[in-house]
């Protein structure tokens, strides 16, 4: 498979930051790297990123496996993972996450029929000074509400 | 001189060379240190925690399989701690784990099990709901039991650093961790089973054996492998006159766990349904049953009637039927039957490099001289595929010892994963390749050679006279075939020489025909072919001759046949084998199969019938006389009685035998194909990896 010009420079820069040899440390970066411009960890992804760095299909299996960010079906256009560890949920994350689940129709890892949400509840994402916080694709939203919540759709739908 | 380091463990005094593991230190002592992720030979984990030991002056436990002895160190290994700490392991092991002992083929003979009832985690705190996921099958021969996993990573690592495979990995995490295959539901490897003895719980179970009996409920029978050269000790285990399963838990033997998938899977040919039975006499064009005495009668009749008359009489050997087979064969057939026409199927040029080398001791490499040579040298040989324990053991000493191996092959091969140099050549241009290697081989301290049979007559002489060139000591294996293949040649089933390498001049004999000219010779009068197939790459030029066969199965031999005797397999006899590399191991007999007679019986038989003197058909009184009589065999019989392997060395000077390179040719086997035996083994073709294929890589 084929990559984009840019993803194409982005992975040629990566392999130089290993010294030889190691080339196969540039998995993860090389994985989430693909994964945000193909949208999953696709048969073909593994498969070129195999052939790219010697690291056998399991190898990479082992990995996506391991690490909740990486995916093997796509998501939602904004990805929506609400926190609901201990400061988030003192706070009302979790309740915020029923929210969520109300208003967008899905489940834990569901996505909306159009494509555009999905919904994942995480662990902690490092923010718990500004509970309760939760993170669309990689952007951070702090001391999130129900009504700010109801504005962010909104304009995402909007942008859309 | 090693260096020694003294330290006390539970109040013993301990003496082991430096850089020991106190896991291996306490062993040494008698002092059992429980592990499940530790494995003599594999890379550290430190994962399962069951090791743990209280060290003086050290804050906190300690993993004794990381734990390197230091002088002075004391250490306890059964402290009321320690074993808190196991119980608490243990109880944290078996959270998912399911208490299905009473129908796991593990149990009785499981790590967890023993441990649990040593350390006795009884009554568990967890009341959740055990994580639970279907068993997979992984293949026809493994399956995967993911809730019983306890996640040492053993089946991981010996199949990466062991084998070179890398079909299993570690996949998901926390709580729903498991073990994958290479190929997202299924594997494709070697299927060697390595995985399943390794594992310590049942978590991965083997296709033919699971389900099928209690282990406590098995004879366990340590006998040698029946299919290739390699010669690996493998342990039957067999109830009721039947082999259920094959492995070498106990790491005895050569060896030790090592086994591929023919020995660990591939017995299943002795109990296939076109097993012969019951002797077949030709009768109006067809083969019919006929009972023994009168098969043997009419043999001995007829091979009397055509020595009466000179007649010429033609004997084919076999690769995998004992030494004592093959040395009394070749006696029959010199002195009973009067002929010199014998040879076997010969697939690799032993004799050329027993000539060329001339007598000179200590120039044949053992399997254990692979483990710890310094540097290899194959040579037209894919390892993993043809010769897989050699293959284990120089990934072994590369890993271990950092052995430097270099590869001249026509392919890829598995090798080139770690080989210093790997050269490919065209067939038939190997040795030049070779030659073109000796600036860098003469910088390595010593050298073993494997060859395979493109290197054969003159180009033995020439890479011999290479070797010598390099001024660094040099040892050789001359790769063949099967079982016996090696025992074969040093048995004399050759027309120009007689046990031990003797020229047949010796005996006043006339070199005999060879394998090609005996099926080419119009005018024969009788062909004897014992455990071989000759017919089934070349007719038999004479219409008229009597044929008679002993094998296992009807193959296309016997199919020509006038009478098929049924033969029993190696796993059915007792007697020695010579692996490739030289080395004797004692058969022990593990089931008897009805209708079938060993090859020994049978010419004790015949024998009788023709009114013959040939000894007593006893494989112990035939290898005392092959001790006394062929150079290079009088070797030690406790070490065999032990089940341990001795070297055999042909003691000759040259070997005055006219070069025929012709003559010799690998079978090319691969790791799903073993000749006759390996086309009636169920398990060796129900694999979707079968039959395989040289030099992928």
């Amino acid at each position: 498979m084929t990559f984009s010009p840019e993803l194409e420079a982005k992975f040629a820069r990566l392999v130089t930051h290993y010294p030889p040899g190691r080339e196969r440390a540039a998995l993860i970066p090389m994985l989430l790297f693909a994964q945000d411009e193909v949208g999953a960890i696709t048969p073909e992804v593994v498969q070129e990123i195999s052939r790219r760095l010697k690291v056998s299909p399991l190898e990479i299996e082992e990995v996506v496996s391991y690490y909740s960010m990486l995916h093997k079906e796509p998501r939602g256009r904004y990805h929506f993972q609400v926190c609901t560890n201990i400061s988030c949920m003192l706070l009302g994350g979790a309740e915020l996450f029923e929210y969520l689940k109300e208003k967008l129709g899905i489940d834990n890892h569901g996505v909306t029929p159009d494509g555009l949400f999905s919904l994942e509840e995480v662990e902690c994402i490092g923010a718990c000074s500004w509970a309760p916080a939760l993170q669309v694709n990689y952007d951070y939203h702090h001391w999130v509400t129900r009504e700010r919540l109801d504005r962010l759709i909104e304009d995402l739908r909007k942008v859309s | 001189m090693e260096e020694l380091v003294k330290l006390t463990i539970d109040g013993k005094q301990v003496e082991v060379p430096a850089g020991t593991l106190v896991i291996n230190a306490a062993k040494a002592a008698g002092i059992e240190i429980p592990a499940f992720c530790y494995y003599d030979g594999l890379a550290l984990q430190a994962a399962c925690r069951m090791c743990l030991v209280e060290v003086k002056k050290a804050p906190k436990l300690l993993t004794a399989c990381t734990l390197v002895a230091q002088p002075g160190m004391v250490v306890h290994t059964e402290t009321p701690a320690v074993v808190e700490a196991r119980k608490a392991m243990l109880e944290f092991l078996l959270t998912n784990h399911p208490l299905d002992c009473p129908v796991c083929d593990k149990g009785g003979e499981c790590e967890l099990q023993d441990m649990v009832f040593r350390y006795g985690a009884g009554e568990s705190r967890f009341l959740e709901q055990k994580v639970h996921t279907e068993e997979k099958q992984f293949s026809p021969l493994v399956y995967f039991d993911a809730p019983r996993c306890i996640l040492c990573y053993r089946c991981v690592r010996i199949c990466d650093e062991g084998l070179g495979v890398k079909a299993l990995g570690v996949v998901h995490r926390g709580v729903y961790t498991e073990i994958g295959p290479n190929r997202g539901d299924h594997l494709e490897c070697d299927e060697c089973g390595m995985c399943i003895d390794i594992c310590p719980v049942g978590a991965l179970t083997s296709g033919r054996y699971r389900y099928k009996t209690r282990p406590w409920e098995m004879q366990h029978v340590g006998t040698i492998c029946a299919h290739c050269s390699n010669g690996c000790k493998t342990t039957l285990g067999v109830r009721n006159d039947a082999i259920i399963r094959a492995n070498n838990r106990d790491r005895s033997g050569l060896n030790g766990e090592f086994l591929c998938v023919k020995g660990r899977f591939g017995f299943d040919f002795v109990e296939h349904p076109e097993r012969l039975r019951t002797p077949l006499v030709r009768e109006g064009g067809e083969l019919r049953p006929v009972n023994w005495m009168q098969a043997v009668a009419l043999v001995a009749r007829r091979f009397e009637e055509i020595r009466a008359r000179g007649g010429r009489i033609g004997v084919i050997g076999s690769n995998r039927t004992t030494n004592e087979e093959n040395y009394c064969l070749q006696k029959f057939a010199r002195q009973v039957l009067g002929t010199n026409h014998i040879d076997h199927h010969r697939t690799g040029d032993v004799v050329a490099l027993v000539d060329a080398l001339a007598g000179r001791t200590g120039a044949l490499a053992t399997t254990g001289d692979l483990y710890r040579t310094r540097a290899a040298l194959v040579i037209a040989a894919d390892l993993a595929q043809q010769q897989p324990f050699l293959a284990f053991q120089l990934r072994a000493n590369w890993r271990h010892h950092g052995l430097r191996l270099y590869a001249v092959t026509p392919g890829p091969v598995r090798e080139e994963q770690y080989a210093v140099r790997s050269v490919r050549c065209r067939p038939g241009e190997e040795l030049a390749a070779v030659e073109g290697l000796a600036a860098e081989l003469k910088g390595e301290p010593e050298l073993v050679i494997l060859f395979g049979d493109a290197v054969k007559g003159e180009l033995v002489h020439r890479l011999v006279a290479f070797g010598d060139s390099l001024g660094i000591p040099v040892k050789y294996v001359c790769l063949v075939d099967y079982a016996n293949s090696r025992g074969a040649a040093d048995m004399g089933l050759l027309p120009d020489l007689l046990p031990g390498y003797r020229p047949v001049a010796e005996a006043g004999l006339e070199r005999g025909m060879a394998l090609p000219e005996i099926l080419a010779a119009p005018d024969l009068d009788a062909l004897w072919v014992v455990g071989a197939n000759p017919l089934k790459d070349a007719p038999l030029a004479s219409t008229a001759a009597f044929v008679v066969v002993q094998d296992l199965f009807l193959t296309e031999t016997a199919r020509r046949a006038d009478v098929v005797l049924p033969a029993a397999s190696a796993y059915e006899k007792t007697g020695t084998f010579t692996n490739v590399c030289g080395e004797i191991q004692q058969l022990r007999k593990a089931i008897d199969f009805p209708g079938a007679k060993t090859d020994l019986e049978i010419f004790g038989l015949l024998a009788r019938a023709m009114r013959a003197e040939i000894g007593p058909a006893n494989p112990e009184k035939v290898f005392e006389e092959i001790r006394a009589t062929v150079p290079g065999y009088n070797v030690a019989l406790p070490v065999l009685a032990a089940g341990g392997a001795a070297p055999s060395s042909p003691q000759n000077g040259r070997v005055p035998v006219e070069w025929r390179p012709e003559l010799i040719r690998s079978a090319r086997d691969t790791l799903f194909r073993s000749g006759t035996l390996g086309r009636y083994s169920q398990a060796l073709n129900s694999v979707t990896e079968a039959p395989g294929e040289l030099y992928r890589g």
